[in-house]
């Protein structure tokens, strides 16, 4: 039984298969437990016992919040000067209230405390949030025993360890709980882990035989019992623990513990003792923080403030000598400063100290270097950002109704720089839904429908055909471009009829044996046989949908809930079982009416992954004992007798023809068991079940071995692994858009390559390379001499070799893909051979790990991040891929049908894998631009003000004036300039939505990292230069001396600050227009808005009291305003600050254009719709060069078309050289 | 299509879903050549006119300069400046002539220019306080005015290193033996005078101490009124700048000769400062400064080149 998923971590053996091979407990006997770690006594049903020490546990209230009332303040203060640049301003405002300070104190600290009370805003929600989900869990009702035998309702942070609690049926638990009974006899009960583990199957756990009469109410008014047992720990499958009851100590194992935020399915009721509560329970023990995650740009940005920094520091010790040496030189000259009236700061007989005490001042005052606002505008920009991606409707799944979430905002930009997808397969690319497509009994094959793979094929076998053609015809590419196109329309009009599929998990079709109509085919007792391997075989359990009348089933795996399905719509419908039968309602008998049949099991021998098989032992209702197997056809051939070979032939070549359809395929076979012959080898293996050793496992093993043999084989089933919708398609824009996708799964290789197939990861013509450990000679002959040592140079060899196949490889369109297995890896990923590895894997189009672990997961994907240094994007959907999800430097969960444990570790989730398309190429493409402008727009602006008053300074003989007025400059960053960035981190669009799609190869813009490189961010900060140069040295010589009204009057310090202030709105404003391709109504609110708003404010303050706008009183109406000077030289200084960058962005646009310059002049001009022609050819231009997905298949094949064609050119041409043409 | 499908259809045209999809119409200028040409012409054409206009207002402007710092000291006097102007039992009266040399229209406006006067330095800047120049000495919180703020314990009005420095040569004009009427009301900003000087607020205790920095204020006459204070304490940006002093409201002809006495009491010779007298007409766009139009006329051109050079290379090498 192929499976698609990983448990490694998962003990089967503790689960219901085993259930029969379980030795009793009894015959095991208690633990012996003692020492450090064990040291937890719990008292049953008397919870009283708990309050006080030493029996005083945690309480059942959980609590993940990271403040509560008293400390929220000290921590998020903490938390929010815990980075450099607000640590700084916190300086700066403490500097501010002393006399050091530029500036009045309010104007220092009102920005700061705007700031940091925004994000420490932001973290209060956030944390009330996480107080109120809190909350809900803690006020969830539970029936706890409360004496006497009654049970009444408690929340569930007042349940106590020692309680005895009752939970019904779809209830989650409450704490981690020893199962005492159930509503069952047997004590048993379904479990559903999903919250825990991810996985959707249920678990049975059963109570002690002991506890078993506990099964109601009363019978807990006089209980009592003692647990010891192991201290909280964070491990989910391990527990130890003893229970004394009646004076007796009983073992306690896993599979007596009920786990907290698991749910009890299927069972009426239970009642357990609470033994771990709220943050002691195993669950909570194991909430790991997700690691924390920043961006590129986000750590390239603190390189860019360690440049400010420094800057910062060099004109502020220019500024600090500059005025030790005036104080020292000049000031004692200057009476009208009073020199003689020393003190620290003007102390011109101590040059060094007025020095270094305006070194501080100074350090204030270039301090606009340092965008204050810089973090928390980016925090508002992402949050924003993030709902865009939360609300978009596109990325909205209908069926789950799950709309695509950015869980962290910290990285919407990172999306857009993506360089390689590693991807999970189960779930991820394939629904992790099987369909029962096809079936060979006794050598006839049966079923009609079509794979995907199948259809993909016979699509591609048309295109080939019509691409023939169109060679002949036209012979123009122009064809194939629209072929493509017809191909999306094919594929997903499919998808559509595959929508309507009506039973889930079966798409068979075939009127042979459907309807019962196999009664009447020749082999109908071998069909009979085949369908009710099908419905007796496996280890599931069988649910009444009451609405329907039908049963669904929770089954362990997908293939197996496929079966039992197809043997339901085949007539053999399982619908009970007990521990000990199975009972199947047979519809077509021969007796033509249904009939109930229950079948004993007398064993069952369950599927592991080395045994690759399953098997029970049943005997029917004529007592005859059946062995009914199922497993790996390569398993079944070797066990097969001389006499149950007769379809082998046959199957074996469906079996092949189903393998390159790729389906998964598993073959039935059976075995007729005497009496005698069973019962002699039951005892044995009763032996062997009860033998208590580190070898009972091998025991059993050789025991079950002894019996699946002289098989007879009955036929073979075929079941699709479903891809998800529009997969193969966002495969193939993703690698349009240059995008490396690696898969890693948990799946065996040969399912792995059937699924690279269909999503068009492999194809036809490219070489694959296999990387394996286990060469064939060595692993029979060698075995025990094979050192590690050998395998390692063996697989160096091998990789060595295929490297050097890629380097002579001379064709350009060559492809190569990379397959290698979890064992292989497991040394590809050692410290001497990863880099050999990953530069093999590096130069390959397409890599399939297959048969790899979580923690291999995990390990891939480091070293892909760290050996290329380019980003990675893991996406997965199941608990297998937490560890992957979080070391990758975004991490995507699929939030589908599997639990939550990925998309709770991941820091964006979608509903489906298709989505991830829009998510990169979309929003990712936009997040990243917009931030990378924004930031680089940041620093602009804060140079182009900050240099200002650094220039100004040489004019003041250093002594730290300012030319502007506090208000101003307090204005400056939170509100005259902030808003137009925002919109221009949030709404900026280089290109719609739909273009973004349409040219998958602008998002290598991204990766390229063609904004945010050093060159642009120098060369915004050389324009910013250039920006402050220009508002400072034009204000200060048109205002130089002269008068600039009519009147007479010449400008004071007020009316020059306030003029080169309006300059520095307009030229700042200006600029960030000159930077947006895309203005909605909002960007010009917030840009001219903006402007406005500085008019508007200036207008206020000149009406406030002179005592408080000073100098600045009625500035405008009565001084500026009426100027002329003061509005041209406004506009010629903004003009000119601008005329570089507009010349630059023209010349650029129209000489050097970037893909987005064209696409934005064809969109411009109408182009698309005009000349379609064009349009197509563009974006064909403008795809990435790709090696994989569908679109690169199309091209190989035109490729080869070309070839075949011209070699018929050429021969023709040689036999008969007059060719008419 | 049902109702309620179109009914959903509406809804999802409206704004709001507009927005959260990040659809919202928008304007997506693209700087096609054509554009770029046009935006590069017409700032041209905007500039150029404007800057020559610019250039004619201030060309009309006439502008006399005299510099009398080291003429007013009498030559026994000029080895050792500052003593000089120190000594308040020296006469300091001095006279210049002034030729004009082309046709000022009234009025024509004085202004004393100083050079190497850090009258933006921090220290002196901040030496002020705004609420006792409205409320007076009934005002206490003057700790800003350090070390000007109290004489013999004894609140100073106006307080400040910046009053308390005040500038104190005065000018008396003649021509042809007439003096020239000096208008010195109104020099100082309307708003200055109405709602930053007291009107009640008159100068109390003003360069009593030993240390006398520079001019007196008449203590009967409330600081609303002492246009001189009022000008100079609005600080200049720069170390080098003009004040208004008064107004001549007659024309002066071309080749006269005006006759300046003047009072060179304010010391500049301790740091080296320069004085100045000026003379000086002004357009609707102010005083003499040739620079703005020729910037205009610069930015301009160079747009209009850019529009050429782009035009060319566009024609070159089309796309």
């Amino acid at each position: 039984m192929a499976r698609g998923r990983i448990r490694a971590r998962l003990r089967r053996s503790h689960l219901y298969t085993f259930s029969c091979l379980r030795p009793s407990a009894a015959e095991e006997g208690p633990h012996s437990i003692e020492g450090p770690g064990y040291s937890r006594i719990v008292h049953c049903n008397q919870p009283l016992m708990h309050n006080k020490k030493p029996f005083k546990y945690r309480s059942n209230y959980i609590s993940t919040t990271k403040y509560n009332f008293v400390t929220f303040l000290p921590k998020a203060l903490y938390e929010q000067f815990h980075r450099v640049a607000n640590l700084y301003f916190l300086g700066t405002a403490i500097i501010s209230v002393t006399p050091l300070s530029p500036f009045s104190a309010v104007s220092m600290i009102a920005p700061l405390a705007f700031v940091v009370g925004l994000s420490m805003a932001k973290e209060a929600l956030e944390d009330w949030r996480r107080f109120m989900q809190d909350m809900k869990v803690n006020t969830r009702k539970v029936k706890v025993h409360k004496e006497d035998g009654i049970f009444g309702n408690k929340t569930w942070q007042k349940v106590q360890v020692g309680d005895v609690v009752k939970v019904e049926k779809d209830q989650f638990f409450p704490a981690d709980l020893l199962l005492l009974s159930s509503s069952y006899e047997d004590g048993i009960c379904y479990v559903e882990t999903m919250n825990l583990d991810g996985e959707t199957n249920l678990k049975v756990k059963r109570a002690l035989e002991v506890t078993l009469s506990l099964d109601e109410d009363e019978a807990f008014k006089n209980f009592t019992g003692t647990i010891t047992c192991e201290d909280p720990n964070p491990s989910l499958y391990t527990f130890v623990g003893n229970f004394e009851y009646d004076r007796q100590v009983y073992a306690l194992d896993p599979s007596q513990i009920l786990l907290r935020d698991s749910k009890l399915r299927n069972t009426t009721f239970v009642y357990g003792i609470a033994i771990f509560a709220g943050h002691d329970s195993k669950v909570m023990q194991n909430a790991t923080k997700s690691p924390s995650k920043r961006s590129r740009i986000e750590r390239k940005m603190d390189y860019i403030i360690y440049v400010l920094f420094s800057l910062l520091l060099m004109i502020s010790l220019i500024s600090s000598i500059g005025f030790a040496v005036k104080t020292k030189f000049y000031m004692p000259d200057w009476w009208y400063l009073q020199p003689q009236h020393t003190d620290d700061y003007y102390n011109p007989e101590k040059p060094v100290l007025s020095g270094v005490s305006h070194l501080v001042t100074a350090l204030v005052l270039y301090g606009y270097l340092i965008p204050i606002s810089l973090y928390v505008s980016i925090e508002v920009v992402k949050v924003l950002q993030a709902s865009f991606i939360n609300q978009d409707i596109q990325m909205y799944d209908e069926e789950t109704g799950n709309p695509a979430q950015a869980r962290t905002s910290n990285l919407n930009e990172e999306l857009g720089q993506v360089d390689t997808i590693l991807s999970d397969k189960t779930g991820t690319l394939t629904c992790n839904q099987m369909d029962f497509l096809k079936c060979s009994i006794a050598g006839t094959a049966y079923g009609v429908c079509s794979s995907e793979v199948e259809l993909a094929a016979a699509q591609q076998m048309a295109i080939d055909l019509e691409d023939q053609d169109a060679e002949r015809s036209t012979g123009s590419r122009q064809k194939g471009k629209q072929q493509e196109i017809e191909l999306e329309t094919v594929v997903t009009s499919r998808d559509e009829k595959d929508h309507k599929s009506p039973i889930k998990g079966f798409s068979f079709e075939d009127s042979r044996i459907m309807k019962g109509n196999w009664l009447r085919e020749p082999n109908a007792d071998v069909i009979m046989l085949f369908f009710r391997i099908l419905a007796i075989c496996h280890t599931a359990i069988p649910e009444l949908n009451e609405e329907t009348g039908s049963y669904t089933y929770e089954a362990e795996s997908p293939d197996e809930g496929a079966f039992l399905v197809a043997a339901r719509e085949f007539g053999f419908e399982f619908f009970k079982r007990t521990q000990s039968g199975v009972f199947v309602r047979e519809r077509y008998s021969v007796a033509g009416q249904p009939i109930d049949r229950e079948f004993k099991i007398l064993n069952m021998l369950e599927f592991t992954s080395k045994r690759k098989r399953m098997t029970v032992i049943v005997r029917d209702e004529d007592g005859q004992i059946l062995l009914l197997c199922k497993g790996a056809d390569s398993i079944i051939f070797d066990r097969l007798s001389k006499n149950g070979r007769l379809y082998e032939e046959d199957t074996n070549k469906h079996l092949n023809e189903y393998g390159e359809a790729g389906l998964r395929t598993l073959a039935l076979a059976y075995r007729k068991l005497e009496e005698s012959e069973y019962s002699a080898w039951n005892n044995e293996f009763q032996k062997a079940k009860t033998s208590i050793g580190a070898d009972r496992e091998t025991l059993l093993e050789n025991v079950a071995e002894m019996m699946e043999r002289d098989l007879i084989l009955i036929g073979a089933t075929a079941v699709e692994d479903k891809l998800q919708k529009g997969v193969p398609q966002c495969i193939d824009k993703l690698a349009q858009a240059g995008l490396k996708i690696w898969v890693l799964t948990g799946d065996k290789m040969e399912t792995a390559i059937n699924i690279g197939y269909a999503c068009s990861l492999l194809r036809q013509g490219m070489k694959q390379i296999c990387i394996t450990a286990n060469s064939s000679d060595a692993k029979e002959t060698l075995s025990l001499f094979v050192t590690v040592q050998v395998v390692k140079e063996n697989i160096l060899m091998q990789i060595t070799n295929a490297s050097q196949m890629i380097k002579l490889e001379n064709d350009p369109h060559a492809a190569f893909a990379l397959i290698i297995d979890g064992k292989t890896l497991a040394y590809a990923l050692e410290d001497d051979m990863k880099q050999q590895f990953l530069g093999l894997a590096v130069d390959c189009a397409s890599v399939i790990c297959c048969r790899v672990s979580p923690k291999q997961k995990a390990l891939v994907t480091r070293l892909v991040k760290e050996g290329t240094g380019k980003t990675t994007l893991a996406i997965g959907d199941g608990a297998n891929d937490v560890g992957m999800i979080q070391e990758a430097d975004i991490g995507v969960g699929i939030s589908g049908v599997e639990g939550m444990q990925a998309v709770m570790a991941s820091d964006f989730s979608v509903a489906q894998f298709r989505f991830l398309e829009r998510l990169l190429v979309v929003h990712g493409h936009w997040c990243y631009k917009r931030i990378a402008q924004m930031v680089c727009y940041f620093f602009y602006k804060n140079i182009a003000f900050g240099l200002t008053l650094f220039y100004f300074e040489a004019f003041t003989g250093f002594s730290g004036q300012s030319v502007y007025d506090d208000w101003y400059m307090l204005l400056f960053n939170v509100v005259l300039t902030s808003l137009p960035v925002i919109s221009l981190g949030v709404f900026e669009q280089d290109v719609s939505s739909e273009v973004c799609l349409q040219f998958p190869a602008l998002y290598q813009q991204g990766p390229r990292n063609l904004f945010f490189d050093w060159y642009r961010i120098l060369g915004w900060m050389g324009n910013g230069l250039y920006s402050s140069l220009i508002i400072f040295f034009l204000n200060i010589i048109i205002f130089y001396d002269q008068a600039f009204r009519s009147g007479g009057q010449t400008a004071d310090m007020a009316a020059l600050g306030t003029t080169m202030f309006t300059c520095i709105i307009w030229a700042l404003n200006c600029q960030i227009a000159l930077t947006m391709s895309h203005f909605t109504w909002i960007q010009h609110l917030f840009i001219w808005g903006s402007i406005g708003t500085w008019y508007l404010f200036l207008f206020v303050y000149g009406m406030l009291s002179p005592t408080i706008s000073g100098n600045a009183y009625q500035i405008l109406v009565e001084a500026l305003a009426p100027a002329p000077i003061y509005w041209s030289a406004t506009l010629l200084v903004t003009v000119a600050c601008n005329l570089p960058y507009m010349a630059h962005i023209c010349f650029q646009r129209c000489f050097h254009p970037m893909d987005h310059h064209i696409i934005q002049e064809i969109k411009y001009y109408k182009k698309d719709v005009e000349d379609q022609r064009m349009w197509s050819r563009e974006r064909s231009k403008a795809r990435q060069k790709t090696k994989i997905g569908f679109t690169a298949r199309v091209d190989a094949k035109i490729r080869q078309l070309r070839g075949k064609l011209q070699r018929k050119h050429t021969s023709l041409e040689m036999h008969s050289p007059v060719t008419p043409s | 299509m049902t109702n309620t499908d179109r009914e959903r259809h509406r809804e999802r045209e409206t704004a709001f879903y507009l927005f959260t999809q990040q659809r919202l119409p928008a304007c997506k200028p693209v700087l096609t050549p054509a554009w770029v040409i046009t935006i590069f012409l017409f700032t041209g054409f905007i500039f150029i006119p404007v800057g020559l206009v610019t250039l004619r207002a201030s060309r009309s402007v006439v502008e006399i300069v005299e510099r009398y710092d080291t003429e007013c000291v009498p030559e026994p006097f000029r080895i050792d400046k500052v003593s000089y102007v120190q000594d308040d039992s020296i006469p300091k009266n001095c006279s210049l002539s002034l030729k004009v040399r082309k046709y000022m229209k009234a009025p024509i406006y004085i202004y004393y220019q100083l050079d190497n006067y850090y009258q933006n330095h921090r220290r002196y800047v901040k030496s002020r306080s705004d609420r006792q120049l409205l409320h007076g000495w009934k005002y206490h919180a003057t700790s800003s005015c350090q070390p000007v703020e109290f004489n013999n314990n004894q609140p100073i009005v106006p307080c400040g290193l910046i009053a308390w420095s005040l500038f104190n040569d005065t000018f008396t004009f003649i021509r042809e033996r007439a003096e020239l009427k000096v208008n010195r009301k109104n020099i100082a900003w309307k708003s200055d005078r109405d709602h930053k000087f007291g009107k009640t607020v008159y100068p109390f205790n003003f360069q009593n101490g030993t240390l006398i920095g520079g001019g007196k204020l008449n203590p009967r006459i409330p600081l609303s009124d002492q246009e001189d204070l009022i000008v100079w304490m609005r600080t200049s940006a720069l170390p080098s700048f003009r004040k208004l002093y008064g107004r001549i409201e007659e024309d002066l002809d071309a080749d006269d000769v005006v006759v300046v006495h003047l009072m060179n009491n304010y010391n500049t010779y301790g740091f080296g400062g320069k004085k100045k007298l000026v003379l000086s007409t002004s357009s609707w766009l102010g005083g003499k400064n040739d620079f703005l139009g020729l910037a205009c006329v610069f930015v301009g051109s160079s747009s209009v080149i850019l529009a050429i050079v782009f035009m060319l290379l566009h024609l070159k090498s089309r796309r």
